[in-house]
């Protein structure tokens, strides 16, 4: 378990490509400058997607970690 | 975002069978959701996509497409019924992996601003008119697509 206090969890567990990747934009939109994103997903996509994402979109992934059978990403909004 | 990364995704959907149309959308929407903007151009058999009430009953055939799970020689596979067969399969795939439904992905790519352009000369040569497409979609030509290709694009066919 992180020790980071997320502003907001979003969980797209159960589904698949694109659809974790579109929320997570989506909640990111609605989020403030140094907000973090909690995001909870079970496709194991998401992994590379999410790494790519932060890539293309400039946000900053704190930490990820596997609990189980799900993906949890740690998102840092920074722009 | 390095200064060289591409800013727009540009797809040609040409084909309008349920495997051909997903990745224009899967793809579309993923890009917007990469601060790209994206654009797909239905053009020939893709324009059956944009079709009023047509997008949840594309098919697909397993005539000439060795890759379809059920392993049937061409010969029993133009049979009637086959398409049918192939296409309620690969529906319940898909709901079992618990991909969005094409009209999902669609409504998700017109509310993201995916820019969605008809094919006016497609639409000529088959006589369909503007209002058998669904609402909300732009109607253009090569140029169209070109002008938005043109800068700084990827560019992808279906």
């Amino acid at each position: 378990m992180s020790d980071l206090k997320p502003d907001l969890t979003l969980d797209n567990s159960g589904l698949s490509c694109p659809m974790p990747i579109i929320k997570t934009k989506k909640a990111m939109d609605g989020m403030k400058v140094g907000e973090i994103l909690k995001m909870v997903a079970t496709d194991p996509g998401s992994v590379s997607d999410i790494q790519a994402w932060v890539k293309k979109t400039g946000q900053e992934l704190l930490e990820q970690e596997k609990e189980g059978e799900k993906f949890v990403f740690y998102i840092r909004k920074v722009k | 975002m390095s200064e060289e990364s591409a800013k727009r995704l540009a797809i040609i959907a040409a084909h309008g069978t349920l495997d051909m149309a997903y990745p224009p959308f899967i793809l579309s929407t993923a890009a917007v959701a990469m601060d790209m903007e994206a654009a797909i151009f239905f053009t020939f058999f893709g324009l059956e996509i944009l079709k009023k009430g047509r997008i949840d009953k594309l098919k697909v055939s397993p005539v000439a497409n060795p890759a379809m799970p059920m392993k049937i020689p061409n010969i029993i596979a133009m049979l009637p019924g086959m398409t049918p067969l192939a296409t309620t399969m690969m529906n319940s795939w898909m709901r079992k992996a618990k991909v969005p439904k094409l009209s999902e992905l669609l409504a998700t790519a017109q509310e993201m601003g995916v820019r969605l352009i008809g094919c006016q000369m497609t639409m000529d040569v088959m006589g369909i008119k503007k209002e058998d497409l669904i609402d909300g979609i732009e109607i253009g030509g090569a140029a169209t697509f070109l002008e938005f290709a043109s800068q700084n694009a990827v560019t992808l066919s279906f």
